[in-house]
Order: structure tokens, then sequence, then C-alpha cells
């Protein structure tokens, strides 16, 4: 066992539903690691699994070199922050950081000292006296944290912690949990939908879908070069193109035929040879949008195209751009702001352009993961009709 | 705004129709008169007698015996099966529900009359083990229903919690389940004793003689005498609940 926590073929089935279908993975030792994806993914049994809750149906977990597959969850050392908190409603603030520590028969004194260092740490201490229902959501949350942390376990599980608060608490708290990552040393294992909590706090995340992991490293990674359309599509935004391996550039690109754009060079790092069918993703800020033709260089796309739909965001404007069957997502950064300047505005034809690096072939594809993006429908009442052509960039009716 | 004056009115009408009777009964227990049929003066004389009615004590003691151990076990049995309807959703525990809910439709008559027939067709002696029973098959389906609907708003991850921090089944129970079901399993012990005691033991059935043989103002102050306990009991178990909150 070479790694800190090790999942090796682990399978779970409810029934004839695969919640966990064969995963392996290994976390290092102090690492923040993310499970994220949609719910239902496999991600929390997977957790739960990892706390003792639930037995695998095949496969094995290490912790630290020891088989824990079969150790109840109070033999683990091993701390889980539930999503609703579970804090014991008829235990002080006090009472249930210090509940585990009590469990163990710690005598008293060390009890009343470790968890003055905890409600230090939490920032609590003219809090210890009440109960659960009686202080707030963020604060509920660090008692939790602090329960947890009090057991000074080898791994931190947490079970979706943000959910139950509102924006901004969430935004502080996310800052928080860094900050107690960073002050604790422990490994974190975060369970989360949500890609941004995934995205900012985590060392490597792993992108679960379908009982699956489909992607493991790092956020950026993960961002930049995703290796199936679920990937491309369930983090951030993306445009799919479809098309063939024409010829042959250099050793390391590849010119594309795709359906109503002129010849598109891609970055070739998969070996594919001529005649393949492919599939690329290009991220919307990676296109770059301009009324007058721009230089074309080696290893740049220019494609003549048509403004849709203009959305102005502040920080950026988006932009929907027609070529052919295809809808364009574009995200323009403004710089400057030029009073003369005319903006591109809806109706106009202009050129989008990318570079050859920023195309990304995927390894796997399915055409239902398009919907995991918030495109807006082509025409009025077309949402309802739940049409595949609302999706970004498909082959459109 | 006006706060409306409904709540008030309708509170004072239901504590008239509740507690008049009550309190005449209770105004009477002191009354001179025998029959009760006008004021004839204050005393204390249908105490005195009732203290020295020895079959009254004895009724009592029965009732106490037959509500204290037909609730330990109801209570104990209900709420197992509480927690075996609660866990497990198979056609067995269906079959299981079925079972237990129906009692509480059955017709108190019947399921005494069939008790009754039971115990004789199997030779079984009558006497105070029979009325224990039957009482057990009565309150139990009351605790089940009860434990039931409040395990249905327990909230489970904190077993899960306790568990993840160290604690065994046992102290799993002993420290979070326990402390947190006990309250209302006080709560149900008390409802289950009232209801168990006067529903058709020997202290009512010795009431019920009494008013044949014309002692109403005995079972005026014996009356009276439960009342007082009753309520007392009832305000401990809210004062000992309330503190737990």
């Amino acid at each position: 066992m070479a790694e800190f926590l090790e999942f090796e073929n682990v399978h779970k089935h409810y029934g004839r539903v695969r919640a966990v279908d064969g995963v392996s993975l290994s976390i290092r030792r102090g690492e923040f690691f993310s499970l994220l994806g949609p719910s239902g993914c496999g991600k929390t049994t997977l957790l739960r699994i990892l706390a003792g809750f639930e037995r695998p149906d095949q496969g094995r977990v290490f912790l630290d070199g020891q088989d824990i597959t079969e150790l109840p969850p109070h033999k683990r050392k091993v701390n889980t922050i539930f999503q609703n908190y579970a804090l014991f409603p008829h235990l002080t603030v006090r009472q249930n950081i210090g509940f585990g520590l009590k469990i163990e028969g710690i005598d008293k004194a060390t009890i009343e000292r470790e968890v003055d260092a905890m409600l230090a740490l939490i920032q609590m201490e003219d809090q210890a006296g009440k109960y659960p229902d009686q202080v707030s959501g963020g604060q509920k949350q660090r008692v939790a944290i602090a329960r947890a942390l009090i057991k000074k376990p080898d791994v931190l599980l947490l079970d979706e912690p943000l959910a139950a608060l509102d924006l901004k608490l969430r935004q502080k708290m996310l800052i928080e949990l860094d900050l107690i990552h960073d002050e604790v040393g422990i490994t974190f294992v975060y369970v989360t939908h949500d890609q941004g909590e995934a995205m900012s706090l985590s060392d490597r995340i792993a992108v679960m879908n379908h009982g699956k992991v489909e992607q493991l490293g790092s956020p950026t990674e993960i961002y930049e070069a995703p290796r199936s359309s679920f990937v491309a599509a369930f983090i951030g935004d993306t445009n799919f193109f479809e098309g063939t391996v024409d010829e042959m550039v250099g050793p390391d690109y590849s010119r594309l035929a795709i359906d109503g754009f002129p010849d598109v060079v891609v970055f070739n790092d998969k070996q594919l040879k001529t005649g393949d069918l492919i599939y690329l993703s290009v991220r919307p800020e990676k296109i770059r949008i301009s009324r007058d033709r721009p230089e074309q260089g080696a290893h740049s796309n220019v494609v003549p195209a048509h403004v849709e739909d203009v959305v102005y965001l502040g920080s950026h404007t988006k932009y929907w751009a027609r070529v052919q069957d295809y809808r364009i997502a574009v995200y323009q950064q403004h710089n400057r702001f030029l009073l003369d300047e005319q903006p591109i505005r809806w109706g106009e034809d202009v050129f989008i352009r990318w570079h050859a690096d920023d195309g990304f072939m995927l390894e796997r594809y399915s055409e239902s993961d398009e919907r995991l993006m918030g495109t807006p429908p082509e025409e009025v009442g077309e949402a309802d009709n739940g049409g595949e052509s609302a999706a970004t960039g498909s082959r459109g009716a | 705004m006006k706060r409306s004056r409904v709540p008030l009115y309708t509170t004072i009408a239901v504590l008239v129709f509740f507690y008049l009777p009550v309190l005449v009964l209770v105004i009477n227990s002191f009354n001179a008169s025998r029959f009760s049929s006008g004021w004839e003066g204050f005393t204390l004389e249908w105490y005195r007698k009732l203290w020295g009615a020895r079959e009254i004590w004895h009724a009592l003691r029965n009732t106490l015996i037959v509500a204290t151990v037909a609730t330990t076990v109801s209570t104990v049995l209900g709420t197992t099966a509480a927690f075996a309807l609660h866990r497990y959703t198979d056609r067995l525990q269906r079959l299981h529900y079925l079972l237990i809910y129906t009692p509480l439709v059955i017709p108190e008559i019947l399921m005494g009359m069939s008790l009754l027939l039971f115990f004789v067709a199997i030779g079984f002696e009558l006497g105070l083990t029979t009325i224990i029973l039957s009482h057990v098959t009565f309150s139990m389906s009351y605790v089940t229903m009860t434990v039931l609907g409040r395990l249905q708003d327990f909230d489970w991850s904190l077993i899960e919690a306790a568990q993840d921090l160290g604690a065994d089944w046992w102290t799993t129970i002993r420290r979070v389940l326990l402390p947190l079901l006990a309250p209302l399993s006080i709560d149900d012990f008390v409802i289950t004793f009232f209801v168990a005691g006067p529903g058709s033991t020997t202290l009512p059935v010795r009431i019920y003689s009494m008013i044949k043989h014309g002692q109403p103002p005995l079972i005026n102050a014996l009356s009276t005498l439960l009342l007082v306990v009753t309520f007392a009991t009832v305000w401990l178990s809210q004062r000992l609940m309330g503190d737990k909150r």
C-alpha cells in the first residue's frame, strides 16, 4: 500500500442500483481531496463506506496500510462532519465537543482542556453553555468541526458541509475550512456537488458520475484538460464540436473537418489517425470575438459567425454565436471601459477565434452531458419540449 | 389591531365543559348531605369513612399492581415493536403493523369477551394475571403507535454521529438514544398508566358496585383524591420534560 488512503475496486449496489461501481482511488496524507459529482453519482456512498456506515459488496479500503473494510465506525480513526451537522440536541456546545473524549474514558481535566482549545479554534468560547438550537447555522457547523477534530482523526470526512448555509456564510466558511485544514494538517475528504467549492478548496478532485470516477486530477487539470464530455460540461461551461481528423500538421497538431467550419487546427496529444471521429471541447472564455477579421496564425482558428444573443454580465459579456448548426458560447472579459467603443450587438456578423491548444479532444462523449450546462433555448417554448437542440453547440435541428 | 377574543372564549367554553361536572363532584365530596341534593354544610365525614373502608384500599392496591405491571410491560413491548416497524418495511412488518393497529379500532367489549373466552377455554385461572395480560394487549398498541410516530421525527444521523465519535452500540443507546427518547417514554408511561388504570380494573369495579349500593358521597371523596393524584402526576411529568428542553 503505497498511498495513505486507498480504495481498491470498491462496489456497492442497492438492489439493482450500482451506487458505487468499481472505484479505485488513492488519497495522499494531508491532502484536501474532493469527491465531486451530481446527486446520485455515488460520492456520498463512497464517503459512508470510508466512515464505516456502509460495507462495500466488493473491494477493500485501506487506511495507513491497514485494511479497514470490516472495521465498525467507532473503531476507525476517521471522523465525519454530517450534512445537517447531527449535533446532539440534549447536550451543550461544550458537551457536544467533548463527547468523543468522554466516551474514550479520558479524565475530566484533560477533556476540559482539550475542549477549551477547540472552542478557541472555532472562536466560540462564550457560547460553550448553549444548546445546539440556540446557536446559528454557521456556529453549528463550527461545533461539528470541533467535535470531529478533537478526536484527532487521521482523516476528516465532510459531507456537503456548506449545503445548508446561505451564500454569504458559505463563502466565509469556505475560507475557514481552508484555514482549518492548513492548521491541523490532516487529510480532508470533501463531498460536494458544487464545483465552485471543490475547485477553490481542493488539492485534487475526483469527478464522479454513475458510480464511477470520471476523472481524477488537480482543479486546473480537470478544468483545462477534461477527458470526457461529462467532466467538461459539469465543471464550467464549454462548447462541443464533432469532427473527423483530416490530416496531420507536424508531429503535434491535426487538421479537423467539422461541418460548416473552415479547417480547424487542434493540438493532437491523443495520437489520433486520419479519419478518426473526435469530439472537441472549447471553453467559452478561450474564444475571442471581434468585428474585424483577425490575423490567422498557423495554430489559430478563425471562423465567421453571426451573433444571436448578447448577455452583459458586468465583469464579462456572454455571446451566443451561430456557425451553421452550432450555437457557440463566447465569454469576453472587459479589460477597460471605452466610451467611444461600439460594443458588438445582436445580429452582427463577427469572427470568432481560438488557439489550437485551447481545443481539447475528449476521450468519451455522451450527448446527454450537454444538458448539464445551463444553455438557454433557441426559440420561445423550446425549453418545454426538452429538445436536444437546446444544448450548446450541439448539432441543432 | 385588536387581538381576537375567540381563543379566550373557546378556552373558557372547553374548561367549563370539561371541568364543571368535576367541580360539582369535588364540592359534593365536602357536602354533609347524603344524597347531594343541596348544600347542608361542610364535612370531612366521607373522607373519614373512606379511610376506614378496607375493601376500597384492597381494590386500589390491585389497581396499582395491574397498572404498574401492565404499563411497564406494554411500554417495553410497544417500544420494541415500534423500533421493528420503523426499521423494517417488508411484508412481515406490514402484517405486524396491521395486527398492532387492529386492537385500537376493535370495540373494547369485543376484545374483552374474546379474551375472557380465550382464558376460560385454555383453563387459565382468572385473576390479577389475566387482568394484566388483557391490559397489555390494549395498551401495547397505543404505546407502539405513539412511539412510532415520534421515531419518524427522530434524526438518525445522531446515531451515526455517536458511532462516528467512537461510541459502540451500547454507549450509543445509553448516551444518545435513551436520553433523547426517554422523555417521550416517560410521557407514554404516564398516559398508559392512566389509560390502563381506571379502564376496567378492580377499583372501577368497586366504584361501580358502590354506586349500585348507594354510597355516592364516598365515591365523591374517592374521585376527588384520584383527581388530585392524577393532576399531580401529570404536572410533575410535564415539569420533568420541561427541564429537558
